[in-house]
């Protein structure tokens, strides 16, 4: 992974551990964390709950500190500092707006505690208002205004004193479908408009594909992989990540060789295939490997099968149809993803015996 | 009750083929339950408050018998002589200095009881309601325990420790910070701590009640948002739990005025309150009337109080909406 050099990163977490309680309750809820998250980026963390994101988050925003370890930002240690002394701030999962005072007063409250007088504090939030789409409800109380209004008016809080680094604590998720799909765009327009940089906590893995820059999946208080959405797809480093993110079939492989991060492979069926090398994985003996079902195809023609098994079932999704095999061999069963088409037609039944084609960079050996 | 039946068994009837109503007819079934079941209080509050108060009232409007009772004869002496006295010799009329004192002091010790109790009363709440849920219970319970024990127990406790023979002035002699005993007992200062601890937790518990239901996660908003300490409890937590609040004042505020047993006991027979002059007219006084028109102020105060209370803060609600 390559950090921008150029400025200085805006967060950067450095072996943070936080342990809550103490003696036999004691809970470490982020284990030797290091991360840099670089300016104007779209940083997601994404785990399961319980992973840690959210843990880090709240150190960043400074509601929790470090039980060691540092975090800076823009260079400066801001690991001990209340939350009130740090240019962050948070847009909360179910926003948190203060319910004894308006729309335009929740907007204003940051600037007014940051000493601004109200003239200034009127402009900015009519600003703000503008820049989430929301001018007319500057007298509302919050509680007479929408979910996804609601949502409009956390946003704006958080982004009116100008925070270095905003941070989005799972803010879609007390959505509907819709609203949540109309609110990725605006976060990501927000984001641009604003130049800030936004630190997005989510379980959610396709939001975190589609919104994402770069995203750091995390479990058990740990970082497992940091990666661009792509990189983390199709390159998982571990089971954990390629589990949690998409659906994957995993299979046992014997390496033969290894070099620059590339690997041949033999299959269990004896067929020889080329595998990306996760960064720490293996260079020789029995490995773990996984295969996007999408990266994998249905043959009749025996010679192009990697693998081959018998058909158990046939699930259509309309856009694609999934097929459940069992291998040969045994193990897992394996899931091929093929796209549907006006031509398809549909010969296929379970019990068939297949071949499974295997695309060319589409098997990824884990670390683990 | 068979009417009831009735009603019921015409809107099942109607439900399919009018169900406006069937609508009705439910609700007003709804409301006669309503009554039903407010009726208890309905007849408690009539008999055991209204009527005693009219008798009160009316006591006020009569002459005082001459061994305590009323003669039934229409007079406004007593309400004369609440605010006013007569100088016999001088044939002068002036403002009663001793009643206009302890109408005074009245109100001021209940306020300053209000706020001393505010002051001990917030934080203390505050404190209960940052407890993880399970303890909470048992910090419920400390501030109850106060109530398991009589009044009148209480008070002789508080002038235990108070007096000068007692438990404070004892240890400031024996460490030899002090030669004579600071003299507490029969002050302002001992009826107002008197009143405090006795009413302490009633505005302890319903601040505790908005508190408890205050989301914590709104303060840690006031403090991303720039907001110290004092300003968080200043704009957020204060106006979050200020019915609480204002519950707590009234509920400590109404019993200190008209508060009888402390004053007695820790005030000793020199600083009246409004409830010791009222019972003075009772006894030994032998002035019913003054004493039936005495109560109906402290009422009035009370109740001028509570509306000025009420209109204050509606006002600033009003202003902020």
């Amino acid at each position: 992974m390559s950090e921008g050099k150029s400025s200085p990163s805006a967060v950067q977490a450095e072996t943070v551990t936080k342990i809550f309680g103490s003696g036999e309750t004691q809970v470490t809820a982020l284990n030797e964390v290091s991360v840099s998250i670089r300016q104007n980026e779209f940083f997601t963390l994404l785990g399961p709950s319980g992973c840690g994101k959210t843990t880090l988050l709240r150190l960043i925003a400074g509601f929790d500190h470090p039980t060691r370890g540092t975090i800076h930002l823009e260079g400066q240690d801001i690991s001990y500092l209340p939350p009130y002394k740090r240019p962050v701030n948070t847009v909360f999962q179910n926003y948190a707006l203060f319910p004894h005072m308006t729309v335009g007063e929740n907007i204003g409250f940051g600037l007014e505690m940051l000493g601004q007088s109200k003239t200034e504090r009127e402009k900015a939030v009519g600003e703000m208002l503008q820049l989430v789409r929301m001018d007319e409800l500057k007298d509302r109380k919050t509680d007479q205004i929408s979910g996804g209004q609601q949502q409009r008016v956390a946003l704006a809080r958080a982004l009116a004193p100008h925070p270095k680094v905003l941070l989005l604590d799972e803010p879609l998720s007390a959505l509907d479908l819709k609203l949540r799909k109309e609110m990725q765009i605006e976060l990501k327009r927000l984001q641009h408009e604003t130049g800030i940089t936004f630190i997005f906590v989510t379980h959610d893995q396709e939001e975190a594909l589609t919104m994402s820059d770069r995203i750091a999946v995390m479990n058990a208080g740990r970082i497992l992989q940091i990666g661009s959405p792509r990189d983390i797809y199709d390159h998982p480093a571990e089971r954990f990540v390629a589990n949690f993110i998409g659906e994957t079939n995993f299979l046992d492989a014997e390496l033969v060789s290894a070099k620059n991060g590339s690997a041949r492979l033999r299959l269990p069926s004896g067929k020889m295939v080329n595998a990306a090398l996760a960064e720490g994985a293996r260079t020789e003996g029995t490995v773990s490997i996984v295969v996007r079902p999408e990266h994998a195809g249905l043959t009749t023609a025996k010679s192009k099968a990697a693998l081959t098994g018998r058909l158990e079932n046939v699930v259509y999704f309309g856009t694609d149809t999934h097929y459940h095999l069992r291998l040969d061999g045994g193990g897992e069963p394996f899931i091929v993803r093929q796209q549907n088409s006006r031509d398809t037609e549909e010969t296929l039944t379970p019990g068939a015996e297949v071949g499974i084609e295997i695309g060319k960079n589409a098997v990824q050996v884990l670390r683990d | 009750m068979s009417e009831l039946a009735a009603s019921s068994q015409i809107s099942v009837d109607n439900a399919p083929r009018d169900a406006a109503s069937a609508l009705e007819a439910a609700e007003r079934q709804e409301a006669k339950r309503r009554w039903l079941l407010l009726s208890p209080a309905l007849v408690i509050l009539l008999l055991a408050a209204s009527g005693p108060l009219l008798i009160v009232l009316t006591y006020s409007f009569l002459k005082p018998g001459d061994y305590g009772g009323v003669i039934w004869q229409f007079s406004t002496e007593a309400w004369f002589n609440v605010f006013l006295q007569e100088d016999i010799f001088e044939e002068t009329t002036t403002f009663s200095d001793a009643h206009l004192s302890i109408f005074w002091r009245s109100v001021r010790l209940s306020l300053g009881t209000t706020l001393m109790a505010l002051l001990i009363g917030f934080p203390t709440a505050y404190f209960m309601a940052t407890r993880p849920a399970s303890s909470r219970d048992l910090w419920l319970f400390l501030i109850t325990i106060p109530f398991w024990t009589n009044l009148l127990i209480r008070t002789f406790a508080i002038m235990e420790v108070i007096r000068n023979e007692g438990i404070i002035n004892s240890i400031l002699i024996g460490l030899g910070i002090i030669d004579t005993p600071i003299q507490m007992m029969f002050t302002d200062f001992a009826i107002m701590l008197g009143m405090l601890y006795v009413y302490l937790p009633l505005m302890v518990l319903p601040i505790y009640a908005s508190m408890e239901k205050l989301d914590f996660r709104l303060v840690e908003a006031g403090y991303d948002l720039y907001a110290t300490r004092w300003r968080v409890l200043k704009r957020v937590i204060f106006p979050l739990v200020k019915p609480g609040v204002i519950a707590g004042s009234i509920l400590v505020f109404i019993p200190s005025l008209g508060a009888y047993v402390t004053p007695r006991v820790l005030g000793g027979g020199k600083n009246l309150m409004l409830g010791n002059l009222i019972e003075l007219q009772f006894g030994q006084g032998r002035n019913w009337p003054l004493g039936a028109a005495l109560s109906i102020t402290l009422l009035a105060i009370v109740m001028i109080a509570l509306l000025a209370y009420v209109r204050n803060v509606s006002r600033q609600e009003n202003a902020h909406g």
